[in-house]
């Protein structure tokens, strides 16, 4: 359906080609999953299948046409760019009406193929609502649908699933197989590696180049026999993490739930290696119980697993000038925003060294909750407190002890690394010789140095992020607030900052993470679930799994047991609202 | 806390100058401007065409259409007419401004002793111009007329003494470049304050560095100072700029006190960067705050009495002009440059500039405030 013969495309003043020597057969009546971190050529490998840009060397064709010749095969083929080009002040069937005209399709065919897709997508409900009053999800859906109305042989989806919850990503997923069904050839791009699993093949790109192309258990069972689960103490795990890492024989270490999962090479395994190689093997290795391997596993082995040095950390002093054990406390903190109630009686601490998750779906309140507890916006009601300081009374305060870490890149990309540490530091209150010294340990620490006077847009992704968490913790914060820190990072990048994550934590730091992204979660100690403003689950990652377990679900992961347990929620409130509907029918219906 | 400002003062700075495009934004515009309107905008009828229509045979006549011939640098071009309906065709196609029509009579009647009539016929679609034009025909025609009584071509006449000779005070050869460049001074320092400030912080909001501000220790007030400082310091050095290039380049005299109009100056920015703040304060795009700029920039130019008189706008909307902090900045720099004004005289132009900057700022302040939470 889509070819590519040793495809090579270079973009102007870029230092490596953005994909190189690219071959693959992409098959219809399949789910083509295109994985890789941010900046691994995925976006370009679409926009070249969609005749959108002409490759400097090789050949490409769809539905036998080559895309430098013709253009005919565009009749039948949807592209979804990432952001998606709806219009936010029409509704959502003025979109699918106005698409359906830009493409030509006549008026009644239109509005019949228009009804069959808001059934479809569920969004029949919202047609007459604004499409920018439409959640992240929501607006996925409706994109997705504007570019189902001419039935494409071929759909081209760029990162559809990145800032959707899990919820609206699994309806996603729904939709795209049975189109698949259907014959259609689809094409899903993503970074999360967890996506991977889903599709029927995969195509894994790493800066530009293909490491895997095949079905995606193909893959991942490159490591199988090779990934066990290690019970270990629970106050040790952050330690061991790293201690494992150093090891030659270990490829990769992650922390899951109150397990270690490690990924050794495979000559740790056979008897015949050498003595110096099966030595190095962890003397753990007799208690280590095998476990399947997972997509994740088989990516970074790929990569040649993650860097020894990137893990020696140079030796800090204990941050903070913190003695609270409950360093974050929030009681029953409430948000409203004239009458709709966005944070609804929310309650948890968290303590020193703990690492606090809060999830939920797009618009349930935890972003609030969040920017709340970082001085960003005031509580209704309700109380919360930041290494002792009242969130309410002295918010300037309060903030003094918080490092913040934005989902995307937010410093000033025109000031040099340096600069930007200066500036931050020194907005924080170091100054003179404390913050040089601050600054000089920064650099060295995150082997930024070499980098201190070239201006910070400038630097590669995984150097931004780097310097990000910099600015976040120069001035050594009682909480560190990170903002989805890892989505579409590269999972070697990935590792490394968790492992600087850990020892912050190590030192007594608390670190709060919102997230959709299951792998994150992963991290953290416990988890709050927040759904429609309140609190309906809050535990550690592995009881948080093992609440559903059920014999139809032996092994549920944290994804599972998120959407199951929205669903339960939801159920109960439509359940409440019910009784409550059919209590005012009663009275005589609904005053007014 | 002067600590906090100091740095992000600093990094303002920084931001400004290390980016090209923001570094252009400030230095470009007031450069272009300083050019257009000193050698494009100007008021003046240069190179413009003039029909002569003479129907007149006498020596008289052709004289005095040969004096309008004599002057190429206002009319570049004349355009010989015979006929009215010569008259009509250049004029309807924009070839000349106006036709002179000297009529058969004109040397007879003059040689007779009698009052001669020179018609002038005007383009009113360009009326500024026209009424130049009409200044400068009839100084040609007043000229000739006095060259002619004092040759004796014709004969001397008792009114003919009552010819009006005047004199132009402050301006003493009417160039118009010293009655534009100091009003230039506060259009020009109005929008670098403006740019600057209404930008930097929608720049900021565009980019998502705004949150990573606020979640820092910096109050709301903190943010405000440091993002009017840099605007401030940029706006009166270009302004500083300004006043040099109007002595050394365009020859302009500075005959007032350079303290009344550099305190003037900074009264008037102060209006200025609260008017920039606010515009930073509601809109959430660098697009939306550009044109949050020019919408406010066009209006206080119009009504600032650059080009045409506060006292000729209608009643109704003059007081938009009294709250128009340029309209006074650009009255005080006209009259330190031209006039040497004691600061009695300035100062009814610079006391209503407090009330308007004390109103911007502490709005702007609130403004920024509320729409933090």
């Amino acid at each position: 359906m889509i070819r590519f013969e040793q495809v090579t495309k270079r973009f102007p003043r870029a230092d490596r080609a953005a994909l190189h020597e690219v071959s693959v057969r992409i098959l219809a009546g399949a789910i083509t999953g295109v994985i890789g971190p941010d900046g691994a050529g995925k976006t370009t490998f679409l926009r070249l299948a969609a005749g959108l840009l002409v490759p400097d060397q090789g050949r490409i064709t769809v539905l036998d046409h080559d895309t430098q010749r013709e253009l005919a095969f565009r009749d039948h083929l949807a592209y979804m760019p990432q952001k998606f080009g709806l219009y936010t002040d029409l509704t959502v069937w003025e979109n699918l009406l106005l698409y359906a005209r830009l493409r030509g399709i006549p008026a009644a065919e239109g509005r019949a193929s228009i009804d069959r897709l808001l059934t479809f997508t569920g969004l029949g409900p919202f047609r007459r609502r604004l499409a920018g009053k439409l959640s992240g999800g929501m607006k996925q859906k409706l994109g997705l649908a504007c570019s189902m109305l001419i039935q494409p042989k071929v759909m081209l989806l760029d990162e559809p699933g990145v800032g959707v919850d899990p919820v609206s990503r699994r309806e996603l997923w729904k939709i795209v197989q049975e189109q698949r069904d259907q014959g259609v050839g689809i094409v899903w791009s993503t970074p999360y590696l967890d996506e991977a699993e889903k599709c029927d093949y995969v195509l894994v790109l790493y800066e530009g180049k293909v490491v895997f192309f095949g079905p995606p258990a193909e893959f991942t069972a490159r490591a199988n026999n090779r990934t066990f689960l290690v019970e270990i103490p629970a106050e040790e795990r952050r330690r061991l993490t790293r201690e494992w890492l150093q090891k030659p024989t270990v490829v990769d270490t992650r922390i899951q739930g109150q397990r270690l999962r490690v990924v050794l090479r495979p000559e740790a395994l056979v008897p015949g290696t050498p003595p110096e190689a099966r030595d190095a093997a962890p003397a753990e290795i007799h208690h280590m119980a095998p476990t399947e391997a997972r997509f994740e596993d088989a990516f970074i082995d790929a990569l040649g697993g993650v860097p020894k040095d990137r893990v020696a950390l140079v030796n800090r002093t204990a941050s903070g000038e913190n003695h609270h054990e409950e360093v974050v406390v929030a009681e029953g903190l409430v948000k409203r925003f004239g009458r709709f109630t966005a944070v609804d009686h929310v309650s948890f601490r968290v303590r020193r060294g703990e690492v606090f998750g809060l999830l939920g779906p797009n618009g349930a309140g935890k972003s609030t909750t969040f920017r709340m507890l970082c001085g960003l916006a005031a509580p209704t009601e309700g109380h919360a407190t930041v290494a002792g300081v009242d969130l309410r009374k002295a918010r300037a305060q309060a903030r003094r002890f918080v490092g913040y870490m934005a989902q995307s890149f937010s410093l000033y990309g025109d000031l040099t690394v340096r600069q930007n540490l200066e500036f931050f530091g020194g907005v924080y209150g170091l100054r003179g010789a404390r913050l040089s010294v601050a600054i000089r340990q920064m650099l060295d620490e995150l082997e930024l140095a070499p980098l201190a006077n070239i201006s910070a847009g400038l630097l590669p992704l995984g150097f931004k992020q780097r310097l990000a968490l910099a600015v976040a913790i120069l001035h050594r914060p009682a909480v560190v607030f990170l903002d989805e820190p890892t989505s579409g990072v590269d999972p070697l990048a990935r590792r490394e900052f968790w492992l600087r994550i850990d020892q912050l934590v190590e030192e007594g730091a608390v670190v709060i993470v919102t997230t959709h992204f299951m792998d994150e979660a992963e991290y953290c100690d416990r988890l709050a679930l927040i759904n429609r403003g309140k609190v309906i689950a809050m535990d550690s990652p592995d009881a948080i799994r093992n609440s559903i377990q059920s014999p139809q679900l032996p092994n549920p992961t944290l994804e599972d047991a998120f959407i199951a347990m929205l669903e339960r929620a939801n159920e109960a409130t439509e359940r409440d609202a019910a009784v409550t509907a059919t209590g005012a029918e009663r009275k005589g219906g609904p005053t007014t | 806390m002067l600590e906090r400002i100091r740095r992000l003062v600093i990094k303002e700075f920084l931001a400004i100058f290390r980016n090209p495009a923001s570094r252009m934004a400030v230095l470009v515009p007031p450069l272009l401007q300083l050019l257009i309107f000193s050698f494009g905008a100007t008021l003046e009828v240069r190179n413009a065409g003039i029909g002569i229509f003479n129907e007149d045979l006498g020596v008289l006549g052709r004289e005095l259409a040969a004096r309008f011939q004599s002057v190429p640098v206002t009319f570049s071009r004349v355009v010989v007419c015979h006929s009215y309906a010569d008259v009509r065709q250049v004029l309807n196609t924009q070839k000349v401004l106006a036709v002179v029509h000297i009529p058969q009579d004109f040397s007879q009647s003059l040689l007779a002793g009698q009052t001669a009539v020179v018609q002038v016929l005007l383009d009113g679609r360009q009326s500024n111009a026209a009424a130049v034009t009409q200044g400068y025909t009839s100084r040609i025609v007043r000229d000739f007329a006095r060259t002619a009584l004092a040759s004796g071509a014709i004969a001397r006449r008792p009114f003919a003494q009552s010819i009006p000779v005047t004199r132009v005070w402050y301006n003493e050869n009417l160039h118009p470049l010293w009655s534009s460049m100091p009003a230039l001074l506060g259009i020009l320092t109005n929008l670098v304050a403006l740019l600057v400030t209404g930008l930097s912080v929608a720049r900021e909001r565009e980019l998502g560095t705004f949150d990573q501000l606020l979640v820092s220790p910096l109050r709301p007030g903190e943010i405000l100072i440091g993002k009017a400082v840099p605007a401030f310091v940029v706006a009166y050095v270009e302004g500083g700029l300004m006043i040099l290039a109007a002595v050394t380049f365009f020859g302009l005299p500075f005959r007032g006190s350079l303290l009344l109009l550099a305190g003037a100056l900074f009264v008037f920015l102060l209006a200025i960067v609260g008017i920039g703040l606010w515009i930073s304060a509601i809109s959430s795009t660098q697009q939306q705050a550009l044109l949050g700029v020019f919408t406010y920039m066009v209006p206080a130019v119009l009504l600032s009495g650059f080009a045409t008189p506060v006292e000729n706008i209608h009643p109704a909307i003059r007081w938009v002009a009294n709250v128009d902090p340029l309209q006074y900045m650009v009255a005080v720099s006209r009259k330190v440059f031209l006039e040497d004004p004691t600061p009695d005289v300035i100062w009814p132009f610079v006391w209503p500039l407090l009330p308007i900057a004390a109103f911007t700022l502490i709005t702007s302040a609130w403004f920024f405030r509320h729409r933090l939470d």
